[in-house]
């Protein structure tokens, strides 16, 4: 246990000192809240304010950001810098590292979402949500099932260079097809189609229907069991394909 | 009793045979060196025993442990330098080392490891400001941090300048000094003879010779002797050095000369190593 807080420790460390983490995972859903919701944050979309709706949007965002894209650059980046191999010669357990940098990438998750709905008051007057716990149980299921994928994702990305360039072309394209920034409601049907796969989808339906129109957690059926299998389909293909040593040149 | 004994150990990349059955033995605090060119099986050797890889067959028993089955409480025995220096580079140099000696249950006090590689005044520089040498020092730091009985060091001078290389060999005498084992992989012969108690010559995954530097370089080769006369240079070789050295002397003496850049000396041991390597080559 001691050995846990002393890699989340660690961790924590590391993320806040990173630049491209802070900027990109963290700060960037808070600055296209800030950028968006200025613009049609008066607006009604799908029925509700604009600004109300990119909060929810911007909580997504982040959870792909941060759990998804940020956890995914790091470990193959770690993976073949040769970090993970070293570690691996050192006492620390398998099972204490991945749950420490789980745990820092939630940790910063939890920050971003306080900094997004403080934000949201303090801007645009949104109200504190309510069944905060129903919010909180689905946050945390979805930042879960997004590392689970962003680990999964690390055993198809071979380099370092090309982590970036893979996780961008991912979740960029998703956030924006599952309606982050904007309703999907008048998008193309195809594009609809691919959404509709979308783990990012449902969890923006689930925490939307949780922040915006009263629903409890477990009136979501179909919302968390999509997001609960992605999540395991990540986690079977990290069980199956993690490794901790580099791909030689 | 041994720290490393290792017999007949194999290993095999699909066709490629990496390690065709070495066997040695490393004594509690020595040096030994495994010495070869590159892709004679140091690498696959040394991960073996690390525990990063599988042997396909042979026994293996690194501290008394089997590295393949070996957990935690035996990681804490051990000390790895590899090939490649992976850091965080956003950490200091003491805060890198602050969270490796995390993971041990008795670390080496910071400032003790932080004089040891020589980095007190990078202590608070950050990793990714450091000079090639300097992260190298680092590296070695990364391994002692956990005080183990037995350091693993991956070719741990490779690109070092002639200064570098010269404050690594103090730093590694002093492990040994403190008692430690270590094994040691290069492909530079002069390291090998500089801090190898004992060296095995690995060559296409065998071991071509072993034995003290000095036995390698005294069994193999004669004892050259160089001077110059009339300006011409004069090349020796001889089994019995010390009746040839007194007739020079005795016959320069009489004529009242000097030998001129009078040299004698055994073969370096990359003499030895190369006479060696050709051999093998030739069979």
């Amino acid at each position: 246990m001691k050995l846990l807080w002393h890699e989340v420790k660690a961790e924590l460390l590391l993320y806040t000192r990173s630049r491209e983490l802070a900027f990109f995972t963290f700060l960037l859903p808070m600055i296209f809240f800030v950028l968006l919701g200025s613009t049609y944050g008066n607006d009604t979309v799908d029925g509700v304010k604009g600004s109300r709706f990119l909060e929810a949007g911007m909580i997504g965002y982040g959870a792909i950001s941060i759990a998804f894209a940020g956890l995914a650059i790091v470990l193959v980046i770690r993976r073949e810098n040769g970090i993970l191999k070293r570690l691996r010669a050192t006492p620390l357990p398998a099972w204490a590292y991945i749950s420490a940098l789980l745990s820092a990438f939630l940790l910063a998750f939890a920050v971003e979402v306080v900094g997004i709905i403080l934000l949201g008051r303090v801007l645009f007057g949104i109200p504190v949500p309510d069944h905060l716990g129903s919010l909180a149980l689905a946050l945390l299921l979805g930042a879960v099932a997004f590392c689970g994928l962003g680990v999964g994702l690390t055993a198809v990305i071979r380099s370092a260079e090309g982590a970036s360039a893979v996780v961008n072309a991912i979740y960029l394209p998703a956030a924006f097809l599952a309606g982050a920034f904007f309703s999907p409601r008048h998008f193309p049907q195809v594009l609809r189609a691919i959404a509709d796969v979308l783990p990012l989808t449902y969890f923006l339906r689930l925490v939307r229907n949780v922040m915006l129109h009263g629903h409890e957690i477990w009136t979501q059926g179909t919302n968390v069991a999509v997001i609960a299998a992605w999540g395991a389909v990540g986690v079977v293909v990290a069980l199956r394909y993690f490794r901790w040593e580099p791909h030689e040149g | 009793m041994n720290a490393i004994a290792v017999r007949d150990l194999r290993k095999s990349y699909g066709a490629l045979e990496a390690v065709g059955g070495i066997s040695f033995e490393v004594a509690r605090g020595e040096v030994f060196g495994l010495l070869g060119p590159n892709g004679a099986g140091k690498t696959t050797t040394v991960e073996i025993l690390e525990g990063y890889r599988k042997r396909d067959a042979g026994q293996v028993e690194v501290l008394g442990s089997d590295p393949a089955t070996a957990d935690g409480a035996w990681r804490e025995r051990i000390g790895v330098v590899l090939q490649s220096s992976a850091m965080y580079e956003t950490l200091s140099v003491a805060e890198m080392l602050g969270v490796f000696a995390g993971y041990y249950h008795q670390p080496r006090p910071l400032d003790e490891v932080v004089a040891l590689v020589g980095l007190e005044d990078q202590r608070d520089t950050r990793v990714r400001r450091l000079s090639g040498g300097q992260r190298r020092r680092l590296d070695l730091g990364l391994a002692l941090v956990g005080d183990p009985e037995l350091i693993f060091l991956d070719e741990p001078t490779t690109g070092f300048d002639p200064g570098a290389r010269r404050r690594a060999w103090e730093t590694i005498r002093g492990l040994r000094s403190l008692g430690k084992t270590i094994l040691l992989t290069t492909h530079y012969l002069d390291e090998a003879e500089q801090l190898a108690d004992r060296v095995a010559v690995l060559r296409h995954g065998e071991i071509v010779a072993s034995g003290t530097p000095a036995e390698l370089t005294g069994t193999a080769r004669q004892t050259e002797i160089r001077y110059r006369e009339n300006g011409r240079e004069v090349v020796l070789h001889t089994d019995e050095p010390t009746r040839l050295l007194h007739e020079l002397t005795e016959q320069a003496l009489g004529r009242g000369q000097e030998l001129e850049g009078l040299l004698v000396r055994r073969p370096t041991l990359e003499e030895v190593y190369l006479s060696l390597t050709e051999e093998a080559e030739a069979g």
